[in-house]
């Protein structure tokens, strides 16, 4: 499926963002997802289906002041 | 001996015995970033939000060493520009990690750093209905400091000089004048260079200064994050203790009589 994932065009596996995110290797990370410019609640990854062109940001803490 | 027991800090629904509160950016390596922020014995330090390296997901990050157990995680907007983006971090922040309390700072220009009011504004009035325990970076203008209070921000956070300058406060008579008026914790956030700086913002009445660049870019981080931690201690007890008067003329510490000379 492709999508648009962090600002750039990626064909991925995933079906749901809960596998989406299994795929990136960031199930241990501290990370929040926007899916097409709405929080999308942790809780409901596993149940959240993706579609073609979606719009996605995975982001995660760093250092800043 | 200082009363440091019953000094305690309260910003919101959180407290906090420190009065130093650190950022995490600009250091040389992670390493250097934890021992700073443990040698400072700060309890909350300021993170950025960004893009997670799809192709480097791998890669060590900020929390892999900033205990966020240990330390209390205040997630920032760095990098804003308008209200929109501000709102749609914290949001993100908040979903990452259940931090309600964070750090708002709306940009105006990459040159000065300086805050833009109106989308701060903005942004603290969407943040503060969504919930969020705003602590706010602003300007030292006593009205703004008001506003901003007014809506609902649990801290007001002037800044000393732009962020990064390492000058010290431009407007020592603002920030007392902020404090003054203050109902919310003040915290002076940007601009102090080294312990001095620290110590007269605390001087001035600050209930905390949020310090990043004046440690990470310290020859020795390290020492100057004790130098910190302990100029805010030293500021917070002298303003404490109430400071003696500022004469035109000499006083003499010794009595003027009983002279066995002349």
């Amino acid at each position: 499926m492709k999508i648009q994932l962090n600002g750039e065009n990626r064909v991925v596996a995933a079906t749901t963002l809960a596998q989406l995110v299994q795929e990136l290797g960031l199930e241990t990370r501290t990370i929040a997802i926007e899916y097409n410019l709405e929080v999308a609640a942790k809780s409901g990854w596993s149940a959240h289906q993706i579609r073609e062109g979606d719009r996605i940001e995975v982001v995660h803490m760093i250092g800043g002041g | 001996m200082s009363n440091s027991e019953s000094d305690v800090l309260t910003i919101g629904s959180h407290t906090f015995r420190s009065r130093l509160i650190v950022g995490s950016g600009k250091y040389k390596d992670f390493p250097t970033t934890r021992n700073a922020t443990e040698a400072s014995e700060a309890e909350m330090i300021t993170v950025a939000v960004r893009r997670v390296n799809i192709t480097d997901a791998g890669k060590e990050n900020l929390l892999d060493f900033i205990d966020s157990e240990r330390y209390t995680i205040l997630p920032n907007t760095a990098g804003c520009f308008n209200a929109e983006d501000a709102v749609r971090t914290l949001r993100l922040a908040r979903e990452a990690g259940g931090w309600n309390l964070v750090k708002l700072e709306v940009l105006g220009d990459t040159e000065t750093l300086y805050p833009n009011v109106v989308e701060t504004i903005k942004a603290a009035q969407t943040l503060v209905s969504d919930g969020f325990e705003v602590m706010v970076y602003t300007n030292d203008d006593p009205i703004v400091a008001t506003k901003l209070e007014e809506i609902g921000c649990v801290a007001v956070m002037p800044l000393g000089n732009p962020i990064g300058s390492g000058r010290g406060l431009a407007n020592q008579f603002n920030i007392h004048v902020i404090k003054q008026r203050a109902k919310v914790p003040i915290v002076v956030d940007a601009g102090i260079g080294t312990a001095s700086d620290a110590a007269k913002a605390m001087e001035l009445g600050a209930d905390a200064c949020l310090i990043n660049t004046a440690i990470a870019e310290a020859v020795d981080p390290l020492l100057m994050a004790r130098a910190m931690r302990d100029a805010v201690r030293a500021g917070r007890q002298a303003y404490l203790a109430g400071r003696m008067p500022k004469r035109a003329f000499a006083s003499a510490s010794s009595p003027t009589d009983g002279y066995f000379w002349n």
